[in-house]
């Protein structure tokens, strides 16, 4: 069948399968892969990008079910060269070692701030970020990374 | 994993996708959020040869108030119902409930109509809604009919859905002022499905319980009413010794499954546990 869907601002078509899952159509057909598929069971995370703005498990939508919608991955974070904050934040507080969850954890981050509409609090980040597994780092960092980046987002001055 | 083939429709009402499963036969399956359909066929476990999508009926995408009731239609993203300001003030508990299934990006994709639809024993919103006694607003080849809860959930994965049936809302008692709830959703991860889920309903009259509804999450092959417990409620005084005696009666006649989570006898402990806190944190409300 046949898709239209808009993948960091650009519109992009195909004839794909009805089964064919938008982690695979963003990772095979249009060969961004920095959505990674850590799971079979939609529990880590790995793949969230976000689908009209929000944060869904790319994983576990089809293709044809994000024909006609907007689609935002990792490599349409930095605009113009320019680290998003949030990946900034991840650099700057060590929020990754292996990197394999992090561009999922930075799209289920972004959503997450956005829908707060203010700075995070710790456990607002941890409660928050519950679907995404990370395998090196004990989260620690990643939860400071957030923190950070949230504050930044919304215009809070920077704490220690 | 990637699904088998199948072909895809979508459905343009609920009209529409009433009429595609009668010509597609019984292999076909409506999919809305897909999150409790795409992990089964994932896995092999669904094979359906035709899916239905009825993910963009965006007229089945609302919480509002109807007269005594609060219609949630079938389409509404968990995220929404869990942020809804008419459940915040007039049914609080079906929003909490919600909010508390998997994680953010879950609740942005799975519907309120999909997992009632399911009938999976471990879900969260089926037990609430049994314990509100809610209705579930159906359509199909004969035109639409309204089914209590307690005659909707049937059995593992089974519920009084035909397999030309479309769910469009769900109906919940705007709760009174003086009801208290809680829903108690006992897991060892952040993330995981409840080990065993308690809902209660508790209504009080100067001191004392007028009247209960408990229902319990992965206690049996579907959502549970907790009979012994509600019987041993009416009219008890609201505390704590008579509230742990009825919570006593929780496993009564329940069928729990034993699992790496934990074992059928763990599972009819807890549930006493649960109810007792459920009881108190209503009671408090
Ligand atoms: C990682 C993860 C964690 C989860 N954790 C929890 C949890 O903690 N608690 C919990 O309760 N749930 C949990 N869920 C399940 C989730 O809540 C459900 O998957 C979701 O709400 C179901 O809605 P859906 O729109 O995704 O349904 P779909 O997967 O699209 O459909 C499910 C079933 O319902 C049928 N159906 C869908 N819509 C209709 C309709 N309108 N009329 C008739 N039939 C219909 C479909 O044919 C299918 O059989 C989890 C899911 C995932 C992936
Ligand atoms: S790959 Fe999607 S949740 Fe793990
Ligand atoms: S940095 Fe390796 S999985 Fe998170």
């Amino acid at each position: 069948m046949h898709v239209s869907v808009t993948v960091n601002g650009t519109r992009r078509e195909a004839d794909v399968e009805p089964r064919t899952l938008l982690v695979y159509f963003l990772r095979e057909t249009l060969g961004l892969t920095g959505t990674n598929v850590g799971c079979d069971t939609s529990t880590c995370g790995a793949c969230t990008v976000h689908v009209d703005g929000q944060s869904v498990k790319s994983c576990t939508m089809l293709a044809a079910q994000a024909d006609g919608r907007e689609v935002t991955t990792i490599e349409g974070m930095a605009s113009d060269g320019e680290l998003h904050p949030l990946q900034r934040a991840f650099h700057e507080h060590h929020g990754l070692q292996c990197g394999y969850c992090t561009p999922g954890m930075i799209m289920a981050s972004d959503s997450l701030i956005r829908e707060a509409g203010h700075p995070l609090a710790e456990e607002e980040v941890r409660i928050g970020l519950e679907g995404n597994l990370c395998r090196c780092t004990g989260y620690q960092n990643i939860v400071k990374a957030v923190v950070a980046a949230s504050q930044e987002m919304h215009g809070a001055p920077a704490s220690a | 994993m990637i699904p088998a083939p199948f072909e895809y429709v979508r459905a343009e009402s609920v009209d529409h996708a009433v009429a595609l499963l009668g010509e597609h036969g019984e292999d076909a399956k409506l999919v809305a959020g897909g999150h409790s359909l795409l992990p089964l066929m994932r896995l092999r476990l669904a094979r359906p040869s035709v899916l239905v999508d009825v993910d963009r009926l965006d007229d089945l995408a609302y919480v509002r108030e109807a007269g005594d009731q609060i219609e949630i239609g079938a389409t509404t993203r968990m995220a929404e119902v869990a942020a809804s300001e008419v459940l915040a003030t007039h049914n609080p508990l079906v929003a909490h409930a919600a909010g508390h299934v998997g994680d953010p990006q879950v609740r942005h994709r799975g519907t309120f109509g999909g997992s009632v639809a399911h009938g999976d024993p471990a879900s969260d919103p089926p037990t609430v809604l049994l314990a509100l006694d809610a209705q579930m607003v159906v359509r199909g080849p004969a035109g639409e009919r309204t089914v209590a809860a307690r005659d909707f959930f049937k059995g593992l994965f089974e519920t009084d859905l035909g397999p030309q049936d479309v769910l469009t809302a769900v109906r919940v008692p705007k709760l009174s002022t003086g009801t208290g709830w809680s829903y108690q959703k006992f897991h060892r991860r952040a993330i995981d499905w409840a080990i065993v889920g308690v809902a209660a309903v508790v209504e009080r009259s100067n001191g004392s319980v007028a009247r209960a509804a408990i229902g319990l999450t992965n206690m049996g092959l579907m959502p549970m009413r907790a009979e012994g417990v509600e019987a041993a409620l009416a009219g008890a005084a609201a505390e704590p010794g008579a509230l742990a005696a009825a919570a006593g009666h929780a496993p009564e006649g329940t069928s729990p499954p034993s699992d790496t989570n934990g074992s059928a006898e763990y599972r009819r402990e807890l549930s006493k546990v649960l109810v007792r806190r459920a009881l108190e944190e209503a009671l408090a409300r």
